[in-house]
């Protein structure tokens, strides 16, 4: 067999044990919230105009968007919560995750329960309260049973959404099938891409035949497949769960990364070096960089890797650049005083924002600064990474050069290069340790008036864990230890086309001993 | 002691007075008929015997008591409900539909399975119906088995809104004369709401006549044509003898 598809097979057993205990539970939450709601709104004609709207809103949101805005609410409870009873929670991972997809589910449920109630034939329901029997006796002997098809149908379109979904509960750093798909965009691998969908859409088409054997039991009365497809739902939910109780303890140590390729590297590399203290590790991996940043001084990861310029611009909202030394020591200095975040040192190398151009096309322009940029911008289009036109750097690269493109996108790195390749992008914001850079012979631009800052590779480590001397022991080794070109060819051997390595192969090639 | 007793019942559905001070007693083992024209407020007046219309004021005596002194789907269970749109629960089996009220009453299962056999009986159904689904019946057997789901609590009282409406006239006059015969077997109290004059002259002892929400003429059937004045009244009572004589008159030059 392939060899990444017998890797893709290693990874199977977590990443559907997590989502499916992640889409079961908050399918179950959904069903629970939604069913008393559709039997007030059946009840209520005036209750019955919000509720629906409020459901159809939530639907609007992009699933994306709805479980990111849950992290940062869910952390100003947390803080709320560790004020008031001394105790917080994990604002990163299943909480957001649950709470999103569980609002998620509501729509479908809520519209044809109510629907099903409401279309209760009014003869019935008259008999009903002609032969005696009280308000509840009507709803759970006549009502519920006479809408349960229509209930069901709601019920399998709610989890088939919720089993998509799921998929994008990875980048609030919960565990799913998604971390193939994201992790598989970011390097090129894809046949994990292909694998998660694959994996994700077998899973959903399997819930909703099961539960449309319920269905048509609930339809045509016939308690046997009713019977049978809830034990079969329920012993595939426990048997794909399985490998969690394998897991027992929590991790000891929370390692971070980011959503591109070193970033996996790197936080591999830190897992590995903590593992072979004996200590547990775990991974939470695609975070964004806002993110990262505030789920490690909240305590919810112990150690990641960052870049002092990212910290300069965005944590401290500096926007001047007094020079590569400096800049990590006001950093060391302000993080731990200002959020009692330990930084460890720089690993060695720099990963800045560089605008990079195909090396004939720059030639051709006669590029070879952002100033020389600035002048012909204007027949030319910028591609840059998602969120790098929404970032101070390029406002401050913005201010000190006047650029005027003829047009800005936005692309996933990975097609960030493939945009420059194929001349869909003249000019990208790439990064300085990408092994794509020499590979697709891109030149760098430089930056006479040095706006841009310095981006050393940092490791960040959390206030909780500052004293910890296993974890500073096993990662000190690694500052200093890690040159640019090293940093580059550990990049490009897990992006290029073939021969592709694992982050985790990866990884062992950067060891400060080889 | 009348079995049902209402006094001074009003009712107001907005603008429109339903029922405006209706006094009625009607005594144990009596067959009333309710009838008026559409929108006289007839079914509003049936329904307020078993609480599925509440009074804006009035009182409704069940048995002597009154009948807010309890719970109102208890005061439902000992009171047979039978109305035109018959409503089986399609859900379940003509036996579990029969059975549905002595189960809310806590009955013991042998007792309800023989309940359920003696109804079918009672009611001119084979055994067999009891395992079939409501919606494999024909019409006539589905209101005999909303006639038996009636009367499966045993009640004294019965409650029935145009019950054979609905039915071909040979099955309606056939169900009409077996249920006036249940009812004098079980000595029933039975008030039915119906437009059908015939219908109500021929089975029952005692006619209320209603009209915009007031009870207008009250009595038996010859007794109450002898003595109305009022021609709207008259009329209503004279329409199956109008009827009659002219199907005669014309069945008769046929032959």
């Amino acid at each position: 067999m392939n060899e990444r598809i017998a890797q893709a097979f290693a990874l199977l057993p977590d990443y559907l044990a997590w989502h499916v205990l992640l889409s079961a539970s908050a399918l179950l939450l959904g069903v629970l919230i939604s069913l008393p709601l559709a039997v007030a709104a059946s009840r209520s004609p005036r209750l019955r105009w919000p509720v629906l709207a409020f459901a159809g809103l939530i639907q609007t949101i992009p699933s994306l968007a709805l479980l990111a805005l849950f992290y940062p609410v869910l952390l100003g409870l947390s803080a709320a919560s560790l004020a008031v009873f001394g105790k917080g929670f994990s604002a990163l991972g299943f909480l957001p995750s649950l709470l999103a997809l569980t609002l998620y589910s509501m729509l479908p449920i809520l519209r044809t329960a109510t629907a099903g109630i409401l279309g209760v034939d009014p003869a019935v329901r008259e008999a009903a309260d002609g032969v005696g029997m009280t308000a509840r006796q009507r709803l759970f002997q006549v009502e519920l049973p006479l809408a349960m098809p229509v209930i069901m149908a709601g019920v399998r379109t709610a989890a088939v959404w919720t089993i998509g979904a799921a998929t994008l509960s990875t980048p609030v750093g919960q565990t799913s099938l998604g971390n193939y798909i994201f992790a598989g965009l970011q390097t090129e691998n894809w046949i994990f891409v292909l694998f998660g969908c694959a994996a994700s859409a077998g899973l959903a088409m399997i819930v909703d035949q099961l539960l449309g054997l319920i269905e048509t039991g609930a339809a045509r009365r016939r308690r046997g497949l009713i019977i049978a497809g809830a034990v079969l739902l329920v012993i595939g939910a426990l048997a794909a769960m399985s490998p969690l109780a394998a897991i027992g303890k929590p991790a000891s140590y929370v390692v971070g990364a980011k959503n591109f390729s070193e970033q996996y590297i790197l936080a591999e590399l830190m897992a590995e070096r903590l593992e072979a203290t004996g200590a547990r590790v775990s991974r939470k991996e695609d975070l964004g960089s806002a993110v990262a940043y505030r789920a490690l001084a909240a305590g919810e990861l112990d150690v990641y890797v960052d870049y002092t310029g990212t910290l300069w611009t965005n944590v401290l909202k500096r926007d001047d650049n007094p020079g590569r030394a400096e800049v990590l020591a006001q950093l060391t200095e302000e993080l731990k005083q200002r959020d009692g975040v330990v930084v460890l040192g720089s690993l060695g190398f720099e990963n800045a924002y560089a605008f990079a151009m195909r090396a004939d096309r720059a030639d051709a322009l006669g590029i070879t600064s952002l100033a020389d940029l600035a002048r012909q911008a204007p027949r030319l289009t910028l591609g840059s990474d998602i969120e790098f036109l929404s970032r101070p750097e390029w406002k401050a690269v913005d201010a000190a050069y006047d650029f005027h493109f003829k047009a800005e996108r936005s692309f996933q790195p990975t097609f960030m290069y493939r945009a420059l390749s194929g001349g869909e992008a003249d000019v990208i914001s790439a990064f300085s340790s990408d092994g794509r850079i020499a590979a697709d012979k891109l030149v760098v631009l430089g930056d006479p008036k040095g706006a841009l800052p310095p981006y050393d590779a940092v490791i960040l480590v959390s206030p909780k864990r500052a004293g910890d001397a296993r974890l500073l022991d096993a990662l000190k080794p690694l500052v200093g230890s890690i040159s640019v070109e090293a940093m580059r060819a550990a990049n490009y051997s897990v992006d290029r086309d073939r021969g592709k390595l694992s982050p985790a192969q990866a990884a062992r090639a950067l060891e400060p001993s080889k | 002691m009348p079995a049902i007793e209402l006094s001074k019942i009003e009712k107001r559905f907005g603008a429109h007075a339903a029922l405006a001070g209706v006094d009625l007693a009607i005594q144990p083992g009596e067959f009333v008929a309710l009838v008026g024209p559409s929108g006289s407020g007839k079914t509003t007046l049936l329904k307020t015997i078993n609480g599925l219309s509440e009074p804006d004021s009035g009182s409704v005596r069940i048995g002597g008591e009154d009948a807010g002194a309890q719970p109102v789907h208890q005061l439902r269970r000992r009171i047979g409900y039978v109305f035109q749109e018959i409503g089986l629960f399609p859900h379940l089996t003509v036996g579990e539909n029969i059975a549905v009220t002595p189960r809310l009453l806590g009955w013991e299962r042998p007792r309800i399975a023989g309940r359920v056999n003696d109804l079918l009986e009672l009611v001119d159904l084979p055994h067999e119906v009891a395992g079939r689904m409501p919606a494999a019946l024909s019409g006539g057997q589905r209101q005999r088995v909303g006639v038996a789901r009636a009367l499966a609590a045993e009640p004294k009282i019965m409650l029935m809104d145009e019950p054979f409406g609905a039915l071909d006239p040979l099955t309606r006059d056939a169900l009409g004369g077996d249920y006036r015969a249940l009812h004098d077997k079980l000595n029933l109290t039975t008030v039915m709401v119906t437009h059908d004059m015939a219908e109500a002259v021929l089975l029952a002892d005692r006619i209320v006549v209603l009209t915009g929400g007031r009870i207008v003429a009250d009595g038996a059937p010859a007794e109450l044509l002898a003595s109305t004045t009022d021609p709207e009244v008259r009329a209503l009572l004279e329409a199956p003898r109008r009827q009659a004589e002219r199907l005669r008159e014309r069945l008769g030059a046929a032959t």
